[in-house]
């Protein structure tokens, strides 16, 4: 149905309805699963709300990198419990993506056959302990900022899904700053392990708001129906502003020469990432893309027994509770 | 030798949810659905909560300051007292969940009969891990019975897991010289009474899932007395330890 739904054109809509519907985004009215909307409109959630719950669910992978190796028993069950919220995001984005018309099935089978994306921040390896921290303060930190704006998305599913996923992720960026903090503030080489992860991981975080507005190939029609909120250079603006003094504060050197404070903008300056690395993390040649891809689709296929087990089970109970009806 | 037995009694609760734990923990994003993943990550948050507390309370009737990170991080195999059926590879999604099936079962009898442990400690740690274990047991079993009454596929890799397992389960049950210290403070039951409530358990559930238990009554021994553990537990140390052994001293 979503590969129908793909091709389908949009010109034979209504004028009438479209400009209704552009009324109520302009009231900041809730669009509901029920009510008439443009067929680019669906198109666009699905792929926003599939692409996040995927990055949910792949975000498990460079975060269960470090799960076997964590250092302590509180550590391990932080992490854990982390890793276990951000499933639980992918379920619950994927039922909100299921309200367009589209089934977790077929999403997963799109990301599979390489057809949908997941964010490119989990295509970067995880290669020291301080990493996990900064996984979570950085990129947990980079996603708030951007989901706390979405909270006022016009999708009603995926505004309500933000505003309880957003929760959890200040919960996460809290405890990924404070095991980072435990590291610049611990031994000489916990230290280095901390500006390590800074250095790597700085570039990919600020990168999550996507390219410069003034290249972004679907912000126009996304800000005017309240699918997108902010700019993307807004929002990462936003993100260097809060995050730099933190840096600071742990002690550590910060990750790109170029940040200075401009007192006349009243922000931070900084670099702009390199968008051709970007570009390329994007085309699937990031240090992780097909490991990362290779370990979804062989759990996929590994699990299908499971899967096909269960549901003969299923069938084998109900057919016994009707014959017994 | 009562305080000992005690803290033998004490590791070797602790390191069976700590070396399970850690062996699911070993799933995570790998699984066949995304449910599971939340369920497997959700077991083994709980055993390592258990290990939280056995260990703790460990390292307190040691009484040589060692805490409950020491205690996990820092001992070799030898000194490690799980029983060999916890540290077993996880093998495919049916071994994993037979496996923590046969353990469940077992821990699920034994946190009600600690509960009214005559060591008030013993029986607080029991009483909240009943609670995670009662659901954990279900959750075990509900999957063993549907992927052992499933697709013929399915049945036998349920059946095969099950054969392979079932060897390792008769230690559990065994006795020896700490057992009957603690049966004699009151503080444990015998391993040995418990065999009947397991039978019964395990014989249902197994039932249902239309797998038959293996005849022989032989079983593998040496993990709960550290004698003559696994090739697999250095294994899992080695990855377990790691940064601890590398870094002394530091604070994470
Ligand atoms: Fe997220
Ligand atoms: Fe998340
Ligand atoms: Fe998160």
């Amino acid at each position: 149905m979503y590969a129908q739904m793909i091709t389908a054109e949009a010109s034979d809509e209504d004028p009438k309805l479209l400009e209704e519907f552009q009324a109520r985004i302009d009231r900041d009215e809730k669009i509901e699963p029920k009510d008439w909307m443009p067929m680019a409109y669906r198109k666009t959630l699905i792929r926003q709300i599939g692409q996040h719950a995927h990055s949910e669910v792949v975000g498990q992978l460079p975060e269960g990198n470090w799960i076997t190796r964590a250092p302590t028993l509180e550590r391990k069950a932080i992490l854990l419990a982390k890793v276990q919220d951000e499933a639980g995001h992918g379920l619950y984005l994927y039922s909100a993506a299921e309200t367009l018309g589209v089934s977790r099935d077929e999403l997963v089978e799109l990301l599979h056959e390489g057809k949908m994306k997941y964010s490119s921040i989990f295509n970067y390896p995880t290669l020291n302990w301080a990493d996990i921290g900064a996984v979570g303060w950085l990129v947990d930190g980079a996603a708030i900022v951007n989901q706390v704006a979405l909270q006022r998305t016009s999708y009603g599913p995926y505004s309500r899904a933000m505003i309880r996923i957003c929760k959890e992720e200040s919960f996460h960026a809290r405890q990924g700053y404070h095991a980072i903090m435990q590291m610049a503030f611990g031994t000489p080489a916990q230290k280095a392990m901390a500006q390590d992860a800074v250095n790597r991981l700085w570039f990919p975080a600020i990168m999550m708001f996507g390219p410069s507005d003034s290249e972004s190939v679907h912000s126009e029609q996304s800000m005017q129906w309240k699918i997108k909120v902010r700019s993307n250079d807004d929002l990462r603006q936003q993100f260097v502003d809060q995050t730099v003094p933190q840096i600071e504060y742990l002690g550590l050197d910060l990750p790109d020469p170029g940040i200075k404070w401009n007192e006349e903008r009243g922000h931070y300056d900084y670099s702009d990432p390199d968008w051709s690395e970007f570009f390329n993390v994007i085309k699937g040649k990031g240090p992780c893309n097909v490991d990362r891809l290779n370990d979804r689709t062989n759990a996929w296929e590994d699990g299908a027994w499971v899967r096909d087990g269960l549901l003969a089970h299923g069938r084998k109970k109900a057919a016994a509770r009707t014959a017994a009806e | 030798m009562a305080d000992n037995a005690l803290f033998q009694f004490l590791l070797r609760m602790g390191d069976n949810s700590l070396i399970l734990g850690h062996r699911v923990s070993e799933w995570c994003g790998h699984s066949p659905v995304l449910e599971e993943d939340i369920a497997l990550a959700n077991t083994a948050l709980d055993l390592i909560g258990q290990t939280q507390f056995w260990l703790g309370l460990a390292g307190e009737v040691e009484g040589k300051g060692r805490s409950a990170d020491d205690l996990a991080f820092l001992r070799d195999a030898w000194d490690y007292r799980n029983v060999l059926l916890c540290e077993l590879p996880n093998g495919d999604f049916g071994q994993t969940l037979m496996r923590q099936f046969l353990y469940d079962a077992w821990a699920s009898v034994m946190m009600g009969r600690l509960m009214t442990s005559s060591d008030e400690r013993v029986a607080a740690i029991a009483a909240k891990a009943s609670k995670e274990v009662a659901y954990h047991v279900e959750r075990s079993g509900d999957t063993v019975v549907g992927l052992g009454d499933g697709t013929e596929e399915s049945h036998a890799r349920m059946q095969a897991a099950l054969d392979y397992l079932w060897p390792y389960v008769g230690e559990m049950f065994d006795s020896d010289e700490v057992d009957a210290a603690m049966v004699k403070a009151g503080i444990a039951p015998d391993p040995a009474s418990l065999r009947e409530e397991y039978d019964a358990l395990v014989g249902k559930v197994l039932g249902q899932a239309t797998l038959t238990i293996p005849t022989d009554t032989f079983h593998h021994k040496g993990g709960r007395t550290g004698y003559m553990h696994t090739e697999h537990l250095g294994h899992l140390l080695c990855t377990m330890q790691w940064l601890q052994r590398a870094y002394p001293g530091a604070t994470w």
